[in-house]
């Protein structure tokens, strides 16, 4: 096995092992793995920063839809004021005006009352000397002489207080 | 089997000197187990370097394997060692890059594994064992022994179980060593064994062929999962100096 029967080749492998171990070695060490360590801390930091920056934007739209529904909420609570206030004043100036209306109505529904009641006396009057100048008159033909003109008016004013 | 045997299935292991370097005595000649360890760093670097080169936020099909493996040894140090694991991330990174290049290199045919050698291994788990036993007793001061006594158990067991610890953990780079040395021999001396019975055999060598095919997606696996065996042990040997019982 020339494992075990090249002894003589023992110090030159060890030799060169050692210097091409070594030179890897200081390589690797100096060069080589910083620069990959440098390149995925880099990629690190890349991640954490645009997961950092994902939540900021995620925080900034929350605060901004806050406000948005704060302000619709507060218009729709302005909205409802007025419209409870001016239904308020509409009832109230309906309520006004209905009143005055009704006020002058009566007014007006009494005044011609008045007038009714004052044309029916007059009516009234206009039948008894009616009825007295026709009762004078149906006198006179029966009977052929001219009837007594005060006496049918007192005669027709006691019938007619007997009829009501 | 002699070394000299060109044809066998372990002719594969031998260390053919490339270009002679002497240094005194020393004989520290360029092999072709060198070359195809210059050739792993070189590729590890390329891979690594070449494939962040562009630093991409999202990364592409390269950046992402090198990130992945990247995240697959922090994540293996995160579990067996915690958060103070991070210190050691650079020597068990290489640790583990180095072995796995070295063995999915020696699955390209005609090539060289250089983790198929025993002195390679061994010299790799006394870094390690060395390492971790010099990090134990920094941590802790003298205070590292007592990693060698079990906790729980009555004094009268000390004699009998102190030793069993001792032993146990100087045959760590003995077990760390042999088993990514033994399954890369064997796998590649199955290899080539199954592989010589191809063109002995003729149109039956189909058999063999397809066998061969089977056992290289095998080893394949293998040669990832002797590599991570290699770092979980190292990162579990870590755990053990830094934390004691």
């Amino acid at each position: 096995m020339p494992q075990l029967e090249q002894i003589d080749t023992y110090l030159s492998q060890v030799v060169w092992l050692v210097l091409t171990f070594g030179i890897l070695y200081l390589v690797l060490w100096r060069s080589a793995l910083p620069r990959i360590s440098q390149i995925l801390v880099t990629r690190q930091e890349r991640i954490d920063g645009d997961l950092r920056k994902a939540a900021e934007l995620k925080s900034e739209a929350e605060t901004v839809l806050a406000a948005y529904e704060e302000a619709t909420a507060k218009a729709r609570a302005e909205a409802q004021a007025i419209l409870r206030d001016s239904a308020e004043r509409f009832a109230a100036e309906a309520a006004e005006r209905n009143d005055a209306l009704t006020a002058q109505l009566a007014e007006e529904a009494a005044a011609g009352e008045e007038r009714i009641e004052a044309a029916r006396v007059r009516a009234m009057a206009d039948v008894e000397s009616v009825a007295a100048e026709l009762a004078g008159l149906a006198a006179e033909r029966l009977t052929g002489t001219p009837a007594d003109r005060a006496a049918a008016e007192i005669a027709v004013g006691q019938v007619m207080k007997e009829r009501g | 089997m002699a070394s000299a045997d060109h044809h066998g299935p372990l002719s594969q292991f031998e260390i053919k000197t490339l270009l002679p370097i002497r240094l005194g005595e020393a004989d520290i000649s360029f092999t072709n187990s060198s070359l195809m360890m210059v050739i792993a760093l070189v590729l590890i670097v390329l891979f690594l370097m070449l494939g962040v080169r562009r630093r991409a936020l999202v990364p592409g099909r390269w950046q992402s394997i090198v990130e992945l493996s990247y995240e697959f040894i922090v994540g293996l140090l995160r579990e067996t060692v915690g958060a103070d694991g991070r210190r050691y991330f650079p020597f068990v990174f290489t640790l583990f890059m180095f072995v796995l290049f070295g063995n999915m290199l020696g699955m390209i045919p005609y090539s060289f594994t250089f983790t198929s050698h025993i002195i390679v291994t061994f010299a790799l788990a006394a870094v390690v064992f060395v390492g971790v036993t010099i990090l134990g007793f920094v941590k802790h001061g003298f205070h590292f022994v007592t990693f060698f006594v079990p906790p729980g158990v009555s004094v009268a067991l000390w004699p009998l179980l102190i030793p069993i610890e001792i032993i146990s953990y100087l045959s760590r780079p003995i077990s760390l060593s042999v088993r990514l040395f033994a399954n890369m021999l064997a796998g590649h001396t199955l290899l080539k064994v199954f592989a010589g019975f191809v063109p002995a055999l003729g149109a039956a060598g189909i058999l063999p062929l397809a066998f061969v095919a089977a056992l290289s997606g095998l080893e394949l696996v293998i040669a990832f999962l002797q590599a991570y065996v290699f770092a979980i042990l190292t990162c579990l040997y870590i755990n053990d100096a830094l934390h004691l019982h």
